[in-house]
């Protein structure tokens, strides 16, 4: 019997210390970790609660990122309920095992501090990683603080798990500034978050001695498509399901979550497309628009960044008439990954809003209160005009001469 | 010996694993196919399937045993039952588990399984040795008609 551990109504926790008390409420069986700044803290922390008798657990230390989720790809597949947390390089020397863990449908929850890929090398939080790892056949989902990263590893488990979606997931939130800054957390009770997340359900458990089974089998070209396309369906397929854990977490927290969040949006001409801690920066400028310039501004954050919500982007943005699309990595000679998505969303709407790429961010840089109420200005500009009066892709918040690619074909 | 008793074909068939994969029109589509491409090695309950010999256990369709690898092979091991003394060597030493043997007696070569690496020869302590290499296409009674004599210690 594992010792209780006190918590408070109200915790002040960062978001590494929020995540990894998901990881403990969870009973999560296994966590298999090779630690990386800045997610370090929450494999060392699910390592003393098992240590200190708070959780029946084993934490496994081994040599690499690769082999980290290796190990959790065994453990899963032996039927346990398997976590561990990653950045960056880390991430990277991850890529390969992620693909296996997501083909061979393996719920395997990953806590991902994003943080920038080197060179130059740097600590510092961009998204770089996790774009990395948008194909890998993982669900990802975004926390904007450290509450949002305790509730969001719990719901993760949930998801993940569910029969009818038997996904791995991702739970990503910004390095440092969330992972490291401490703020008001309200946990849930042990016992109601066990109750919520409930005990996993083994599908296929290596452990079952009465059926051995081979994970992954090799298909070549009569099988592969076949497997891809089951498993991509498995993806799309799996959004009510996150709909209705969300519904059930809200239920018990009063905390509400949503595949697209949408602020001050009921009636906003200009908006901003984010994720991450940005989106606090972001609401507060569209606060200020409003307030001082009159300017109708909104934000949309995509809190599911796969399965990527296109109807509800669509349905989020239907009335907007200018959109800065914000992608917080370095796009390596083409426009950012989430401009593309929420781009191909609103072509196929009826309103065709005005769409533009902002590059911001990166390594680390901060984005600033006043950065966001230019681009809100900038993009009632466009709305004006009824056109794109700059390139589609600027870079924002960088020192030297403007950096900007590729202008609207107009006759 | 007769040449029948050493190719012990046991389960397998040139398949490349896709029987119970059909659906009577060709091959099922990927609605059908296994999650996670995972696949039953048994068929029904296995549980003990570890202490029953190969041709008690119920292989599943699925399972690489049940599909040959023979065409790989261009040279293969010939078993000479008049000259082995069962010492389990090359039992023990072949990669590919295709030695057969059944209470510590060496019945012959699964041909199925074999790869022809020539490990079992090389193990085989025996003067001569039981077990030779000849082309694929030697006839077992070409082969066992011809076999060396005991060599003599040279002094």
């Amino acid at each position: 019997m594992a010792v209780k551990f006190d918590l408070n109504e109200r915790e002040v926790w960062d978001g590494n210390y929020a995540a990894s008390q998901a990881l403990r409420q969870a009973d999560v069986d296994v966590v298999i970790a090779y630690p990386i700044t800045p997610s370090t803290p929450i494999v060392e922390n699910y390592g003393s609660y098992v240590a200190n008798g708070y959780i029946n657990g084993e934490f496994v230390m081994v040599e690499s990122e690769h082999a980290a989720m290796s190990g959790c790809v065994g453990a899963s597949a032996a039927g346990g309920r398997v976590s561990t947390a990653t950045s960056s390089q880390g991430f990277a020397l991850m890529a390969e095992v992620l693909y296996q863990a997501s083909g061979m449908r393996l719920p395997i929850v990953l806590n991902v501090v994003n943080r920038a890929l080197a060179s130059p090398l740097n600590v510092r939080g961009d998204h770089a990683d996790m774009y990395l790892g948008r194909d890998s056949g993982w669900l990802q989902m975004g926390a904007f603080n450290a509450q949002e990263a305790y509730d969001l590893a719990l719901c993760a488990f949930k998801i993940a798990e569910n029969a009818s979606v038997r996904l791995p997931m991702m739970v990503h939130q910004d390095g440092f500034i969330t992972s490291h800054t401490a703020q008001n957390v309200y946990p849930l009770t042990d016992e109601t978050a066990i109750n919520f997340v409930g005990k996993i359900q083994p599908i296929d458990d290596m452990l079952d001695f009465s059926r051995p089974i081979t994970y992954g089998a090799q298909t070549e070209e009569d099988w592969h498509f076949e497997h891809k396309a089951k498993q991509h369906k498995a993806i799309m397929d799996s959004m009510p399901v996150i709909d209705s854990v969300f519904a059930e977490f809200k239920e018990i927290t009063g905390r509400e979550y949503n595949r697209v969040e949408k602020y001050d949006m009921e009636d906003a001409d200009v908006v901003i497309v984010g994720l991450g801690s940005t989106v606090e920066t972001a609401r507060v400028a569209a606060k200020n628009m409003r307030e001082t310039k009159g300017i109708k501004a909104g934000v949309v954050a995509i809190r599911c960044f796969r399965p990527f919500p296109y109807e509800e982007v669509r349905e989020a943005l239907k009335n907007a008439k200018a959109i800065a699309v914000t992608d917080r990595s370095s796009p390596g000679g083409a426009m950012g990954a989430f401009f593309n998505e929420v781009s191909a969303a609103m072509y196929t709407s009826i309103n065709r809003p005005i769409v533009t790429n902002f590059i911001y961010g990166l390594g680390g840089r901060d984005f600033s209160i006043e950065e966001g109420e230019r681009i809100f200005a900038e993009q009632q500009v466009h709305a004006d005009a009824g056109y794109i009066t700059t390139e589609i892709q600027q870079f924002s918040g960088l020192r030297g001469p403007k950096l900007a690619f590729f202008k609207t074909e107009r006759s | 010996m007769s040449v029948e008793a050493q190719d012990l074909k046991l389960l397998a068939n040139d398949n490349r694993g896709q029987s119970g994969l059909e659906n009577g029109s060709g091959l099922v589509g990927w609605e059908e196919v296994t999650q996670g491409s995972v696949l039953q090695s048994f068929d029904g309950n296995a549980t003990g399937i570890a202490l029953k010999k190969q041709e008690e256990r119920a292989y599943s369709g699925y399972n690489s045993y049940t599909a040959t690898v023979a065409s790989w092979r261009i040279i293969k091991p010939v078993y000479n039952r008049d000259v082995c003394i069962d010492c389990q060597n090359c039992w023990v030493w072949c990669p590919d588990t295709s030695i057969i043997s059944r209470d510590k007696q060496m019945l012959g070569i699964d041909y199925d399984h074999c790869k022809g690496c020539g490990v079992c020869v090389e193990v085989c302590p025996t003067n001569p040795k039981s077990l030779l290499m000849y082309g694929e296409n030697t006839p077992m009674e070409d082969a066992l008609s011809a076999w060396p004599e005991k060599k003599k210690k040279e002094k």
